[in-house]
């Protein structure tokens, strides 16, 4: 029965060539942890998108219960974490897993950098990866906002001073973050747009290329 | 462009029926064959292997997760004048590179251009700055050794804004009293705290005027909640602390235990 249905879905569609692309490859000996366990190390960058994972599902459900504005911000996050259930849970994974994938990003980083895995041919994808880190930390920094509470608030101020001390285009640079001339009620919902729509987005592309040029090119060799 | 400008008479072939030529070269991944020892299929074989992997780490971190629930302040507060700001650990390294002089004021422009722009940029352009076949990192030790310390400058960087942070907490005035007022002013411990010299500077009412308020600090926290207990504060009496210098009182033991006792009344409702 499953058989007929892939049957019918591939003689229109023709799926299988690109399900086998991604499925047939040969992972070769001194990437594979079951073989030499310092290969560990070649893992980094799985976990990585392992954690992307977690933060974007933990963060759709955390976007039903989240309010971006001045007034009610806190208190969604204070109900999400106090009433909701599971919701102190959720919110954990969504807290320490922005650290944990800034970690395993920066790991991943140091395995390629040491392994000098970024050279020809791959520097294209060591920019794209190196571009991935920046989106990593703009979500970071948008999200850090979000709950509204005294840390929140603070930390987004002196944030948005240094990026306004940069030379020439500072101050256009911390009205565009805050949506006028102060940390305040515009500030929320555009770094909740920025957090969950625009840079989610640039995140996607970026490792989408990241992944394909992965497939095109092929892990680097033994050292 | 379809046309065979040099005569060959070569069959062109295209992709479907679109005028995408046939790359005739394809960019294969390298024959694996090259590579000695155990190549293995990566469906199903190696991703089996992948999934066991993120589940080791998914247990170590749901772990973490449950023993430490996230963190959620007091709601933000402009006018919070004694709330020191703190950015996530991440940005601690840039943020610490700005309160140095030389990286301020008005050579804002290193802190924010230069330093970043030589770090950032550095990483970014790696594989063009450095352009030899050699892969190993002790084989080629330029790369390696600016790369070892651009790191441990960051580390430090990150670790003293961590420790300068905590110094800080622990000598700011922390939240400002909701309740003015001066409890006992009739005690002893008052008359002791006008003789010896805390008033100049923590002022009559404990409003504070060059050093921090001293109302409510009976039940004051120092960092994110632990209380300011009694050794604390004799601790800063006698050893001073920020501005405040050492040895600031002058009395016996038995006055500085009086001074504490009517220190630690100083509560807020």
């Amino acid at each position: 029965m499953l058989r007929a249905v892939y049957k019918w879905v591939d003689e229109r569609l023709d799926v299988t060539p690109i399900w086998r692309d991604v499925a047939d490859h040969e992972v070769p000996e001194h990437v594979n942890p079951a073989h030499h366990f310092s290969a560990f190390i070649y893992c980094f960058g799985g976990l990585t998108f392992f954690v992307v994972m977690i933060q974007i599902l933990s963060g759709m459900f955390l976007a039903m219960y989240y309010v971006p504005d001045i007034i009610n911000a806190h208190a969604s996050v204070k109900y999400l974490q106090t009433e909701v259930a599971m919701g102190t849970i959720v919110r954990g994974m969504h807290h320490w897993g922005a650290s944990v994938a800034i970690v395993m990003l920066f790991l991943h980083t140091l395995r390629v950098f040491f392994t000098g895995s970024y050279k020809n041919p791959r520097e294209f994808n060591w920019i794209v990866g190196v571009l991935i880190f920046f989106m990593m930390l703009g979500l970071g920094f948008t999200g850090y906002l979000l709950p509204w509470d005294n840390k929140a608030y603070f930390a987004t101020k002196v944030g948005i001073q240094i990026a306004e001390s940069v030379p020439f285009i500072g101050s256009y640079l911390a009205t565009f973050l805050q949506g006028g001339d102060m940390v305040g009620a515009t500030t929320i919902p555009r770094f909740y747009a920025l957090h969950v729509f625009f840079l989610p987005a640039g995140l996607l592309g970026l490792l989408a290329t990241h992944f394909i040029l992965i497939r095109r090119q092929g892990i680097s060799g033994p050292l | 462009m379809a046309h065979n400008q040099d005569g060959n008479q070569k069959q062109v072939h295209y992709v479907g029926d679109s005028r995408v030529r046939v790359n005739s070269k394809e960019m294969l991944p390298p024959d694996y064959s090259q590579f000695p020892g155990k190549t293995e299929q990566f469906f199903p074989d190696f991703l089996l292997k992948e999934w066991m992997v993120a589940a080791v780490f998914l247990v170590g971190f749901m772990t973490l997760v449950m023993a430490e629930s996230p963190p959620l302040g007091d709601i933000a507060d402009p006018t919070n004048t004694g709330f020191l700001p703190v950015p996530d650990w991440y940005f601690l390294f840039l943020y610490q590179l700005l309160k140095y002089k030389w990286a301020a004021g008005p050579f804002i422009s290193i802190g924010i251009i230069v330093v970043p722009g030589l770090l950032f940029g550095g990483l970014m352009l790696a594989p063009f700055l450095d352009t030899s076949k050699e892969r190993r990192p002790l084989k080629r030790p330029a790369t390696t050794w600016i790369a070892i310390l651009s790191l441990l400058g960051v580390i430090g960087l990150t670790w003293a804004a961590e420790a300068e942070h905590v110094i800080q907490v622990s000598s700011s005035s922390g939240t400002p009293a909701k309740d003015k007022k001066i409890v006992a002013e009739q005690d002893k411990g008052y008359e002791l705290y006008k003789k010896n010299a805390c008033i100049k500077c923590h002022g009559d009412k404990l409003q504070g005027v060059q050093g921090p308020p001293l109302l409510g600090v009976g039940d004051r926290t120092k960092g994110e909640d632990e209380k300011l207990t009694r050794k604390d504060i004799e601790h800063i009496i006698d050893n001073g602390r920020g501005a405040m210098p050492a040895g600031m009182f002058q009395g016996s033991e038995a006055d500085k235990q009086v001074l504490l006792n009517w220190l630690m009344q100083q509560k807020q409702k």
